[in-house]
C-alpha cells in the first residue's frame, strides 16, 4: 500500500509539471522540450524566496508559479511565436537549444550544487494508517494535483476562455474573424502552461532535487506522460502520470536490477498499442 | 503473359544521371583528409574521431535529411555496431577488422529492421518518443547486463588483428586514421549512390509530401523502413570504427547525448545534403575545440545559442547558406 501511495504521489507530481506541456503541445501544437526549464525557474525562485528571504511556504510557491508564468509569457512573445508554423524538427531543435542555454545560465547563477529546499514543519512527518504509511507532504501533493486537474478541466471545458482557446487552435483564421484575439489567447495559454510547470518545480524541488541538470534529466519523463496520455488531454496526462509514477516506484522497489528500463518499456509498449495516446484524439 | 515492363513508357533517367555527376568541389573536398594527414600528423586521433563522427552524421542524414524521420535515439544503432564489433574479438576471438565491420553492419541492420516497425507505428511526437524509448532501453539494457557488456566499466579485451592481415594498428594512430577515412569514403560512395538513385528520389518526395506519394502508387512505409534500416547499418559501421580504432567499448556509445549531438551536427552542416553531414562534423568539432578551449564550462551555452540561431536564422545549415550565397553571386553576375 505504501508503495502504491508513493507511486500515486510521484505520479501526481509528474502530472503537475507535465500537464502544462500537454496544454502547449496538444492545444497549441508546439513541441516544447524546454518545458522543464520553466519548472526549474519555478524551483529556483521558490528556493530563493523560502531560504534567503524567509517568505512563507505558500506565498513562495505561488510567487514561483507566477514568475514562471511571466517568464513563459515573455519568451512566447520574443521567441516561441516565431515558430508556431514551423516543422516539428525546428521546434525540437529550438527548444533543446533553449534547454542548454537555461542549464548554462542556472549553472552560472547558482552553481552546480543541489539546492536545499525547506518545507514547513506541519507538512513533514507521516500518518500511520493500518497497512500504509502516508507522508503528509506526499498527501499534499496528491491533493494539489487533483485540484489542478479539476481546475484545468473546468477552465478549458466550461469557461469562455476555454472555448476561445479551442476555437483558436482548431482554426485560427476563423477565430480571428469572430473577433477572438488569438495572439492574446496563445500568450495566456503559454503562460498558464509555464506557470503550472513552475508550480510543479516549486513543490517538487525537494523530491526531485534541484540543480542545473534538472530540465534535461526529467525531460524524457514529461514527454512520456504527454505522449502516453495523449497530447492535449488533461485526463490522459493524469492517468499516464499515475501509471508512470506507480510503475517507477514499484519497479524500483520490487525489481531494482531493472531500474529505469521498466519506464521506457512501459512507454514503448503503450505507444505501440495506442499511438495517439490513451486519451488522444488525433 | 506479356512483359509488363515492356509496355510501360521508358523513364527518362537523364536528370538523375546528370545530378549524380561528380563536381570539382567534391574532388577538392576529398583532398581534405589527405591534407589533414600531412598538416596535422600529431592530431591523427582527433582527425580519426572526425571521420567516425562524420560517418555517423551521414547515417542520420539518410534517415532525417532524406527520409525526413526525426529521431533522438540514433545512438542505439551506433552502440549496437560498437558492441558487435567489440564482441567479435572479445568473445569469439575473431580480430579481423573487416569481418568486425560486417558483423556490426549485420547486427545494427537487424536492429534497425526490427525497430522500424515500432517507429513507423506512430507519427510526430509519438514517433519521436518511440525513438527516445528505444535508445534509452538499449542504454539501460547494456548498463544492467554488465556481465556481458562490461556495463559502465566498458568492454575490455578488444584486440584487433591487422587490417587485411597487413597493416597493424599502431600507437600513433596512422593505420587507424587511414582505415577510418577509407571506410568513410567507401560508405560515402554507397550513400551517394543510394540518394542519387530513383529510390533516393522517392525518399525526398515522401519527405516533401507524404500524402501525395501513396496516390502515385508508392508504398511510403516500406520505403521508410528501408531508409531506417540503411541508416542503422551506416550508424553501426560508424560505431564499429570507433570500437576498432580505440580498441575499447564504453557505455556512452549508446548515450542520449550522442543522439542529440549528432542531430545538432547534421543540422549545423545542413540536413538533406550528403556533404552537410561531413561539413557539420568538421565545423562542430572545430567549434568544440576552440570554444571549449576558451571556457569549457560554457560549451553548453554555446551549443544552445548555436541551435537557436540556426533554427531562427539559418534553417538549412552551413551548406544551405553557402548555396544561397552562391546563387546570389551567380544572379548578380548574370545581370550586372
Amino acid at each position: 500500500m505504501t508503495i502504491i501511495f508513493d507511486g500515486i504521489a510521484s505520479g501526481m507530481l509528474l502530472f503537475l509539471i507535465s500537464v502544462g506541456l500537454s496544454v502547449t503541445l496538444g492545444l497549441m501544437n508546439f513541441i516544447n522540450l524546454a518545458h522543464g526549464a520553466f519548472a526549474m525557474v519555478g524551483g529556483y525562485v521558490c528556493v530563493i524566496l523560502l531560504d534567503r528571504l524567509g517568505v512563507p511556504f505558500f506565498a513562495g510557491v505561488v510567487i514561483a508559479a507566477l514568475a514562471a508564468a511571466a517568464f513563459g509569457a515573455v519568451l512566447e512573445r520574443l521567441l516561441y511565436r516565431r515558430l508556431y508554423g514551423s516543422s516539428a524538427l525546428d521546434q525540437v531543435l529550438f527548444s533543446i537549444g533553449l534547454v542548454f542555454v537555461a542549464m548554462a545560465v542556472a549553472h552560472w547563477l547558482f552553481g552546480p550544487a543541489q539546492q536545499p529546499v525547506r518545507i514547513p514543519e506541519w507538512l513533514q512527518g507521516q500518518i500511520n494508517l493500518p497497512g500504509a504509511d502516508i507522508g503528509i507532504y506526499r498527501a499534499f501533493l496528491v491533493a494539489l494535483g487533483a485540484a489542478v486537474a479539476l481546475g484545468l478541466h473546468g477552465i478549458i471545458g466550461v469557461t469562455r476562455f476555454g472555448a476561445e482557446l479551442r476555437a483558436s487552435v482548431d482554426n485560427p483564421r476563423v477565430a480571428r474573424g469572430m473577433g477572438i484575439d488569438v495572439d492574446k489567447v496563445f500568450v495566456l495559454t503559454f503562460a498558464i502552461g509555464s506557470g503550472l510547470a513552475g508550480l510543479g518545480g516549486a513543490v517538487g524541488a525537494n523530491l526531485l532535487g534541484l540543480d542545473p541538470g534538472f530540465p534535461l534529466r526529467y525531460l524524457v519523463y514529461f514527454l512520456i506522460v504527454v505522449s502516453v496520455g495523449g497530447a492535449g488531454s488533461i485526463t490522459g496526462s493524469l492517468v499516464a502520470a499515475l501509471i508512470i509514477g506507480i510503475c517507477d516506484v514499484a519497479g524500483k522497489y520490487y525489481l531494482p536490477d531493472l531500474g529505469a528500463f521498466i519506464i521506457y518499456t512501459v512507454m514503448v509498449v503503450m505507444l505501440i498499442v495506442r499511438p495517439q495516446g490513451l486519451f488522444g484524439t488525433r | 503473359m506479356t512483359d509488363l515492363s515492356a509496355s510501360l513508357p521508358a523513364v527518362d533517367t537523364g536528370p538523375l544521371k546528370r545530378a549524380a555527376r561528380w563536381r570539382p568541389a567534391e574532388f577538392g573536398f576529398w583532398l581534405l583528409p589527405v591534407a589533414g594527414w600531412f598538416l596535422f600528423p600529431d592530431d591523427l586521433a582527433l582527425l580519426t574521431q572526425i571521420a567516425i563522427t562524420a560517418l555517423f552524421a551521414l547515417s542520420l542524414d539518410i534517415v532525417l535529411g532524406y527520409a525526413g524521420m526525426i529521431t533522438l535515439g540514433h545512438a542505439a544503432f551506433f552502440g549496437l555496431g560498437a558492441y558487435a564489433a567489440g564482441m567479435m574479438p572479445a568473445y569469439l576471438g575473431i580480430g579481423d577488422p573487416l569481418l568486425g565491420l560486417l558483423a556490426a553492419a549485420l547486427v545494427a541492420g537487424l536492429g534497425g529492421f526490427g525497430t522500424s516497425f515500432l517507429v513507423l507505428r506512430g507519427t510526430g511526437l509519438t514517433r519521436l518518443m518511440v525513438t527516445v524509448g528505444i535508445g534509452m532501453m538499449l542504454y539501460e539494457a547494456a548498463n544492467k547486463a554488465s556481465g556481458f557488456t562490461g556495463g559502465v566499466d566498458g568492454l575490455p579485451g578488444v584486440d584487433m588483428a591487422p587490417v587485411l592481415g597487413l597493416f597493424e594498428f599502431d600507437l600513433y594512430g596512422q593505420t587507424a586514421y587511414i582505415y577510418a577515412v577509407v571506410v568513410l569514403f567507401g560508405m560515402f560512395l554507397i550513400a551517394r549512390r543510394i540518394v542519387m538513385s530513383p529510390f533516393g528520389l522517392s525518399l525526398k518526395a515522401i519527405h516533401q509530401n507524404d500524402t501525395r506519394m501513396p496516390a502515385l502508387g508508392v508504398s511510403v512505409n516500406s520505403r521508410l523502413r528501408v531508409a531506417w534500416t540503411l541508416g542503422a547499418v551506416f550508424a553501426g559501421v560508424a560505431g564499429a570504427l570507433l570500437t576498432q580504432t580505440t580498441q575499447f567499448v564504453a557505455l556512452d556509445v549508446l548515450g542520449f547525448s550522442r543522439s542529440a549531438e549528432v542531430l545538432l551536427i547534421l543540422i549545423l552542416g545542413g540536413a538533406g545534403r550528403l556533404y552537410g553531414a561531413l561539413v557539420g562534423t568538421i565545423a562542430f568539432l572545430l567549434l568544440h575545440h576552440v570554444l571549449a578551449g576558451l571556457d569549457p564550462e560554457y560549451w553548453q551555452l554555446w551549443i544552445g545559442l548555436i541551435l537557436i540561431g540556426v533554427v531562427l536564422f539559418a534553417r538549412d545549415g552551413i551548406l544551405g547558406g553557402l548555396a544561397r550565397l552562391g546563387a546570389r553571386l551567380h544572379l548578380r553576375r548574370a545581370r550586372p
